[in-house]
């Protein structure tokens, strides 16, 4: 690890300026994953800026219904939040799906969206990877590639985005907001990841040195009834290797709004639109689910070695709705 | 701390009696000190530096700029590093792997192999330089994966014959009602001890003193003195507590390193291996291809048994799991053969885990067993009750004891075997399919010579000094127990010292050999101490000390097929619809000989089948097929079963007594792990109707199963 | 303009088991490293060093956290407990002492974390937090009884190789029975 200066923030312009003037800095968050990174050498900050005491530690209720959630916020909090759990039950869900209870203690909601891919070629900082080194290769696809992308993938990176509460927010259409040197700005999350392209080190449509301030949740009535579920190869404390944040709306039998993510299948929590449209309108059965997942799945390009992932994700697919829809009929 | 408080006139039996841990207090409150946290003045701290070339020659080190940067003392590698002698056999029989001896050549025989050492004043400042570090290589082009049949494999001994034969097996086979022929792989395995090796080495007065965290004090003390051409006395080795081993912590390129840096630089020297480094140099249990051939009358008896094992070692260092071992003991059969080979490739050197041969050979003949029970239609409990040997297969010995079936008869009772439905894919929970397996274990019991003193003290309490090493498995109360029976006294009046080699040879914690070997020892010498004391009137100052040896007595044992052996049964739920298998509850009946500790017996024996499911569900480190290096190597990368895997699992043993012999104690380290994999399998199998013949049974293996439900045999 | 060169070593004070350590620190020290090296409070394992074990768990602030991935800088102005704070003088903590009575170990090394863990699980409990285990997570559902799995999953922060999970479950139910008693007899004294 190289040696690296250190300032806290006191406020948020002044976080700004510190990373405006300075292209090797860093923000310090939880530290969850940026700490383990530098160790590894994959960063190596000149300087890191620690944010976590700027005052954006609050979830707020918005004039329209939904929540604002403030940057610091911690996993834990923000799961234990009643509103959270009353209104986006899936959001709760997901973030204690997510990593261990210490880790959840550290860890921030600017920084989990933040969070670099878990794939083992990027984490190994001797070898090559495009999302680090770019054009430097990507030994994933001819190499181990198990629980890589299936959809949204390019033959330069095919790593997966790590996190599960971003798949729960990226359901529920939350928008991130960020202050940079050029001012304030704000983002769908749907629009905050970029697509992999022969691009991959590039990965989210943030300004240089922006630092996001909050995460706003709209107000979605359908998310009341909503479920996160994750498949891992433990039964905790690891990475998904599929998961699905799930929302179902349902009026005599018929599905009035749905809303689908699915993670650990590529660079970013995928937005499940082709399904969402299959599901609108229709009746809530197995057929319907099915066909929605399939809709969905129909542009997976699997590797030769995780192509399970397809029927995964169909099966994960149809058991949460289902699981939602039961629910809905009680 | 003891459950029941023996009164000072009446003294019971401390042995049998469960204990808490004597060190239990140090432990709970972080006063224990490991290796790596004992505290030295003008420390440093080395840092290894490993390939990230999988074979190939060193060019260049270019140390010039690191010696420049903050801090940095020196670099070692092999143009600097003083040549070792590596030429020897050591205590149990094996030459050193070459990937602890390190710095002597310039050839890079796997990836990760250490080819320097950097040691600063700070470990920020030896880190940094180490990651600095250039060196450059010629690569060569390597093969890192095992396939059956291999064309390099041969037959490898190890520690016990490489092939055993008898009777006409391809005859046998033709003649049988019932033929299983299947074959089972595992993959490589990482120790994974909390723990990661640490030593600090330092020359103190005239003598290399080296703080450890090892299996034998004695052993990494010999191996070092050995190495570094030094006088045996000259080397000194503690190593008190160890957090944890399973076969891991012997010589490795830690002490080895640490030991030239605090010669170089004549002060104190700590290295200190990361969690990524433990995967290449602290040895795992090689991957294995495993093929068994199984002959049955209709009756289920058995007419055939083959039992054929391949693993990988590295091209500098032959280790053999032997996985078909298991086989010479479980199970007789008219025609009866058994064969380990191995195949050099270009990775890291294998070595002893947890059950080394037992724990991949009992996944693979105790899943066949269950298939043979399904074609048969003999109950997997019945049909292992008529396959009993009653002498030991190939060596034709008695068995001590053999108490299986008395396991089988307890735990069948307990887990309600008897209402078992055996057709598979019929019971439901929910969208979870259920199932239930079984599985037997054996392990061997065997003891190697050991040296202890014990002394009475003026004041009336005596002090057991041994070179043991307490891993986990709760030896330092064992043996405290032991002693205070021995002397007629109580636990209390005990205080056993272990983990230093300067109190003499003995046994390491390995081989379920530890406690036994050990505790012969003591009682040995306690016997004699309480003959003196019973003709001394009074205890001098010093005390009155006795030292045992058992070699004479050991080597006088009689021949015999001694063992533990085991039940396993679990129960399993399945979710085909994303591949997870959880287990839902895990019985284990063993006869283990004589229980010393209750306590920590019982969770021994509880860890090794959690072991078994971690086997059977999770552990596999992962290479690459092209660099031949591992694929995220460290624990969110490597999983090991964490709580949310493990439902609470029960364990019972039956008695199990050999009149014969002087110790009694079996050891429990290793038989829990035996058969709890294939326990699991199995119980998949009868949950899902899908053969599961490769470990570990991920959720994608489950996924990519034919659609089973509803019972018949089907391939995974 | 260009920010000013940056120290890259802080004067800083750490406030750990009541007491005020004042160290001068390299940034890249993690609160791990300043415990077991510059203050030598060695209770607190090394593991991993990558945050996937919680042998390092303490608690910060009454939180706990792995202190591998916590900077010792950042650490500055927060309460810290060790594995060496937790119990009262001689008086083991209740958490202490279920995991000796009970043997919820074995080799020890990832023992300090799991009491650190399961002393901040207890609490997180009793605060109402559900878990991914619980059925329920809505605010209305109230916390979920402690049961097996519900620890399990609680812990699973904290990995035992030596596989003593059993009893270190056992250990921690019989903790939080005891604590939840001391609750529910603190409230009636208090009502009374």
């Amino acid at each position: 690890m190289k040696e690296f200066g250190y300032q806290r923030a006191r406020d948020v312009t002044g976080a700004v300026a510190l990373l405006a003037a300075d292209p090797d800095a860093r923000y310090l968050g939880g530290g969850t994953n940026l700490v383990d990174l530098m160790k590894t050498g994959v960063e190596r900050p000149a300087r890191l800026v620690d944010v976590r005491e700027l005052p954006l530690d609050r979830i707020e209720p918005t004039a329209d219904g939904g929540l604002r959630i403030g940057a610091t916020v911690t996993n834990s909090d923000l799961a234990a939040h009643p509103e959270v759990r009353r209104r986006y039950p899936a959001l709760t869900q997901a973030v204690l799906a997510g990593a261990s209870g210490q880790l959840r203690n550290m860890a921030t909601v600017g920084g989990n969206l933040l969070q670099r891919t878990r794939c083992g070629y990027f984490t190994d900082a001797a070898g090559p990877c495009n999302k680090r080194n770019p054009g430097s290769g990507c030994p994933a696809v001819a190499g181990e590639h198990h629980n890589h992308a299936v959809l949204g993938a390019s033959g330069h990176c095919v790593a997966v985005h790590p996190s599960d509460m971003g798949v729960a927010l990226t359901a529920f259409d939350a928008v991130v907001s960020y202050e940079s040197a050029d001012g304030p700005g704000e983002r769908p999350i749907t629009d905050l990841y970029l697509p992999v392209g022969d691009t991959p080190h590039r990965e989210t449509a943030l300004p240089p040195g922006a630092l996001i301030t909050h995460v706003s949740l709209p107000a979605a009535p359908v998310a009341a009834r909503s479920r996160y579920r994750k498949v891992r190869e433990r039964a905790s404390f690891a990475f998904a290797i599929g998961s699905v944040a799930a929302a179902l709306d349902i009026e005599d039998g018929r599905i009035r709004e749905a809303r689908l993510a699915l993670g650990a299948v590529a660079s970013r929590p995928w937005r499940a639109r082709a399904a969402e449209a299959v599901l609108t309108g229709a009746p809530a059965d197995g057929a319907t689910f099915a066909a929605a997942a399939d809709a969905e799945l129909a542009a997976a390009e699997p590797l030769p070695d995780n192509g399970y992932k397809v029927p995964l994700m169909r099966n994960l697919v149809v058991a949460v709705l289902t699981e939602l829809a039961g629910r809905d009929a009680r | 701390m003891t459950t029941t408080t023996p009164g000072p006139q009446a003294v019971r039996g401390a042995v049998g009696v469960a204990h808490t841990r004597v060190e239990g207090r140090d432990k709970v409150t972080g006063a224990a000190r490991y290796a790596g946290e004992i505290p030295f003045a003008d420390l440093a701290h080395g840092w290894l530096v490993l390939s990230t070339v999988t074979r190939g020659r060193i060019r260049t080190v270019q140390t010039a700029p690191v010696l420049d940067m903050p801090g940095v003392l020196t670099v070692l590698h092999h143009g600097n590093a003083p040549r070792l002698n590596t030429d020897y056999i050591g205590m149990l029989g094996t030459p050193p792997d070459p990937t602890s001896a390190v710095f002597q050549n310039d050839r890079v025989p796997f990836a990760g192999w250490p080819v320097a050492l950097v040691v600063a004043e700070t470990p920020e400042e030896a880190r940094e330089a180490a990651e600095a570090l250039v060196v450059t290589y010629d690569q060569e082009p390597h093969e890192t994966v095992l396939v059956d049949g291999h064309p390099g494999a041969y037959p490898a001994a190890g520690h016990m014959p490489a092939e055993t034969e008898k009777g006409d097996l391809e005859a046998q086979l033709a003649a049988s009602a019932h033929v299983v022929d299947a074959r089972y792989t595992t993959p490589e395995e990482q120790h994974s001890m909390m723990e990661p090796h640490a030593a600090t080495a330092r020359w103190e007065g005239g003598r290399l003193e080296v703080v450890d965290s090892n299996q034998g004090a004695g052993w990494v003390q010999s191996e070092l003195a050995t190495m570094f051409s030094l006088d045996a006395s000259s080397v000194r080795v503690r190593s008190e507590h160890i957090g944890g081993g399973f076969g891991s912590k012997g010589l490795r390129a830690h002490q080895v390193s640490a030991v030239m840096a605090a010669t170089a630089l004549q002060r104190p020297v700590r290295v200190v291996l990361t969690r990524r480094q433990t995967f290449s140099l602290a040895g795992y249990r090689s991957p294995t291809t495993q093929r068994i051939r199984l002959g049955a009358a209709p009756d289920g008896r058995l007419l055939a048994l083959e039992h054929r094992s391949l693993n990988q070692t590295s091209t500098v260092y032959e280790f053999v799991e032997p996985s078909a071992g298991v086989a010479r003991v479980l199970y007789d059969a008219d025609a009866h053969r058994t064969a380990n080979h191995v195949v050099r490739l270009d990775v890291p050197s294998p070595t002893w885990m947890r059950a080394p041969g037992e724990a991949p050979g009992s996944f693979a003949i105790e899943a066949a067993l269950d298939e043979l029970a399904e074609r048969t239609g003999v109950d997997p409990i019945e049909l292992r009750l008529r396959n009993e040997p009653h002498v030991g297969p190939v060596s034709g010995l008695p068995f001590s004891s053999h108490n299986l079936a008395a396991c089988f008869r307890e735990g069948a009772r307990r887990f309600g075997w008897a209402d078992r439905d055996p057709r598979p894919g019929v019971r439901r929970d929910g969208r979870l399919l259920l199932g239930t397996g079984t599985a037997a274990a054996s392990f061997g019991a065997g003891a190697a010579p050991s040296t202890a003193l014990v002394t009475a003290e003026a004041d009336r309490s005596f002090t057991v000094r041994i070179a043991a090493a307490d891993i986990g498995t709760g030896a330092r109360t064992a043996l405290t127990l032991i002693a205070a029976d021995a002397l007629g006294t109580t636990p209390e009046q005990v205080h056993v010292r272990i983990g230093d080699s300067d109190f003499g040879p003995a046994m390491i914690a390995g081989g379920s050999m530890g406690t036994r070997s050990w505790a012969w020892a003591v009682t040995a010498a306690a016997a004699e101490l309480r003959e003196r004391l019973t003709v001394t009137t009074s205890v001098p100052p010093e005390g009155i000390t006795v030292r045992s040896d058992t070699t004479a007595a050991v080597g006088a044992l009689a021949q015999k097929e001694r063992h533990s052996f085991g039940a396993q049964f679990a129960e399993v739920a399945v979710d085909t619809a994303t591949g997870e298998v959880r287990v839902r509850r895990m019985l284990g009946v063993f006869a283990a000989g004589r229980i010393v500790n209750p306590l920590t017996a019982r969770n021994q024996l509880v860890g090794g089948m959690t072991w078994g499911i971690s086997m059977a569900l999770h552990e596999e480190a992962v290479r690459d097929r092209n660099t031949g290096g591992h694929y995220a190597p460290d624990l969110a990368g490597y999983h090991v079963a964490t709580h949310a895997d493990v439902p609470d699992i029960e364990v019972d043993w039956v008695d199990d007594h050999d009149p014969d012999d002087p110790v009694g104690i079996k050891g429990v380290g290793e038989i829990g792990i035996v058969g709890a994999a294939a326990a699991v399998a199995n119980a998949v199998w009868h949950a899902t109707g899908v053969r599961h013949r490769d470990l570990p049974i991920r959720p994608d293996r489950v996924l990519a199963a034919p659609a089973s439900a509803g019972g018949g045999a089907a391939d995974a | 303009m260009a920010p000013a060169p940056s120290s890259t070593s802080s004067a800083i004070t750490l406030n750990i088991n009541g007491e005020k350590h004042h160290l001068s620190i390299d940034h890249r020290t993690t609160l791990l490293d300043a415990l077991r090296e510059r203050l030598d409070l060695t209770g607190t394992k090394k593991g991993c060093d990558q945050g996937q074990c919680g042998a390092c768990t303490v608690l910060v602030d009454q939180r706990r956290v792995v202190s591998c991935l916590s900077l010792a800088v950042a650490a500055e102005g927060r309460e810290i407990t060790t594995i060496e704070g937790v119990a009262d003088g001689e008086h083991l903590h209740p958490v202490q002492q279920a995991f000796l009575d009970l043997d919820g170990y074995q080799c020890g090394y990832c023992t300090p974390g799991q009491i650190c863990s399961a002393i901040a699980v207890i609490e997180e409990h009793a605060a109402g937090w559900p878990s991914a285990v619980t059925d329920d997570v809505g605010p209305e559902a109230g916390p979920p009884p402690l049961t097996p799995d519900e620890i399990r999953e609680r812990m699973s922060g904290n990995l035992c190789r030596c596989g003593a999970y059993v009893s270190i479950v056992r250990a921690v139910a019989h903790a939080a029975e005891a604590h939840a008693e001391d609750r529910t007899a603190a409230t009636k004294e208090a009502a009374a």
